[in-house]
């Protein structure tokens, strides 16, 4: 092949650079998504910069994406499919992002060397490889990112699994962030029974104020839980119960049985501490005072 | 013959199950249980679980039968003990053993006991929560 013929792309690119990026820009507007001015503001911006980058390092006689003249490129693109990865987008629309900047470069071309067929030819064959291997960038980084996501996520589904908290000596707290499945409410009960075991613990208090919906399931597994609590000896409150939560419950007629059940975890607590003994003084305010207070 | 003993603690029977139950161990255990309670005139029973590592519902209702047995003699059952996978199988079976009172160990057992002589039911506990609520 002739160094001539070689540089083709390169000089079309940069001789031509300001219709093909109209031409780009005009199609992705057209193919996308209907999206804020804002966001056409920036897909600009990076079109621009991306071929930018994309002319220079071919000007430098480079076609692999993998060579170090296109580290700024690939930057580019990494940080371009993450973003558009976390906005929700799906892969194709984010590969039509390199895709789609196929037709205005073989237009250019198409106009350029009309006339060679064969030098044509060749131009069209490293444009396309040089956009398809730039296409499949873009996606293994979308890809890279969209599982980042999905990792993190999990790793905070894991630390979301409840923790048992001690309150008091005797008072343990179970605050239930999230839905109760079976497979959870099996961890719950576990750590739980545990927690009683290593604690010695009289009581203990599951906090619901996290939970978003309280179905029959969900009351079954929280009566198991209690029922099962109540097996190694120890007393269980349910507290945190949403005013849309006790209406549902009663609604659904799922029956608490004798469970005790009270509205903020601060009464729980406090009945806790009462039934274990306790009781709570506030310094400096006399016996009568406080009893007058009670009776009121 | 293989027989589970049944102890004297002061003022309450101690029941250890350690080995496995089948249904003449259950009816020995309820004949000598019963016989002790009128004997020593005793009002409290604590069954010992700690050693078994599963049960099933034969156990299970076991426990429920020699507590209304018990009770019936005006004694009151505390099953103690229980290992946390044992709690969560009987859950899982669908016992929870509702009138049998449970404890975390024969020590907290001997406590609830007490408490329970003293002042006798659950009716005086609940006045004391209707007051907390005000």
């Amino acid at each position: 092949m002739n160094p001539d013929r070689e540089n083709n792309l390169a000089r079309i690119l940069h001789s031509k650079a300001t219709e093909i990026t109209a031409g780009w820009l005009e199609l992705q507007a057209k193919n996308g998504r209907r999206v804020s001015a804002a966001e056409t503001q920036d897909r600009t911006r990076t079109s621009r910069e991306f071929f930018n980058f994309l002319s220079s390092a071919v000007q430098h006689g480079s076609y692999d994406p993998n060579d170090a003249e296109w580290q700024a490129t690939r930057d580019l693109l990494t940080d371009f499919s993450g973003s558009r990865a976390k906005a929700g987008y799906s892969p194709s629309e984010t590969a039509l992002f390199i895709f789609s900047l196929k037709e205005p470069v073989f237009a250019a071309l198409q106009a350029e060397l009309g006339k060679d067929p064969v030098a044509l030819a060749a131009a069209m064959m490293q444009a396309s490889q040089l956009l398809d291997k730039l296409g499949l960038f873009t996606v293994e980084a979308f890809q890279r990112t969209r599982e980042d996501v999905i990792s993190r996520q999990q790793q905070e589904m894991l630390e979301l699994s409840t923790p048992v908290v001690r309150l008091w000596d005797n008072i343990l707290a179970l605050p239930l962030i999230g839905t109760l499945d079976s497979s959870r409410t099996q961890v719950v009960m576990q750590n739980l029974l545990e927690a009683i075991v290593a604690t010695r613990s009289d009581f203990a208090i599951i906090d619901i104020t996290g939970v978003p919906v309280v179905d029959t399931l969900v009351a079954q597994h929280l009566l198991k839980t209690v029922a099962a609590a109540r097996l190694m000896g120890a007393d269980c409150l349910i507290s945190g119960i949403r005013p849309q939560i006790a209406q549902t419950i009663i609604h659904l007629g799922v029956d608490l049985g004798e469970v005790t059940t009270k509205a903020t975890l601060a009464d729980a607590f406090s009945l806790a501490l009462k039934r274990g003994g306790y009781k709570i003084v506030k310094p400096g305010v006399t016996e009568e005072k406080r009893s007058g207070g009670g009776e009121r | 013959m293989e027989r589970i003993p049944v102890l004297k603690m002061g003022e309450f029977l101690l029941v250890t199950i350690q080995v496995d139950m089948h249904d003449q161990l259950a009816l020995t255990l309820q004949d000598d249980l019963t016989s002790q309670i009128v004997k020593y005139r005793t009002r409290g029973v604590l069954i010992d679980i700690s050693t078994l590592e599963m049960v099933d519902s034969f156990i299970g209702r076991m426990l429920g039968t020699i507590a209304s047995m018990a009770r019936l003699l005006d004694a009151d059952t505390v099953v103690v003990g229980m290992q946390p996978s044992v709690a969560i199988t009987l859950v899982e079976l669908g016992l929870s053993l509702k009138g049998i009172r449970t404890a975390l160990d024969v020590e907290k057992g001997m406590e609830v006991l007490k408490s329970a002589l003293l002042d006798h039911g659950d009716a005086d506990d609940r006045g004391e929560t209707g007051d907390e609520v005000e």
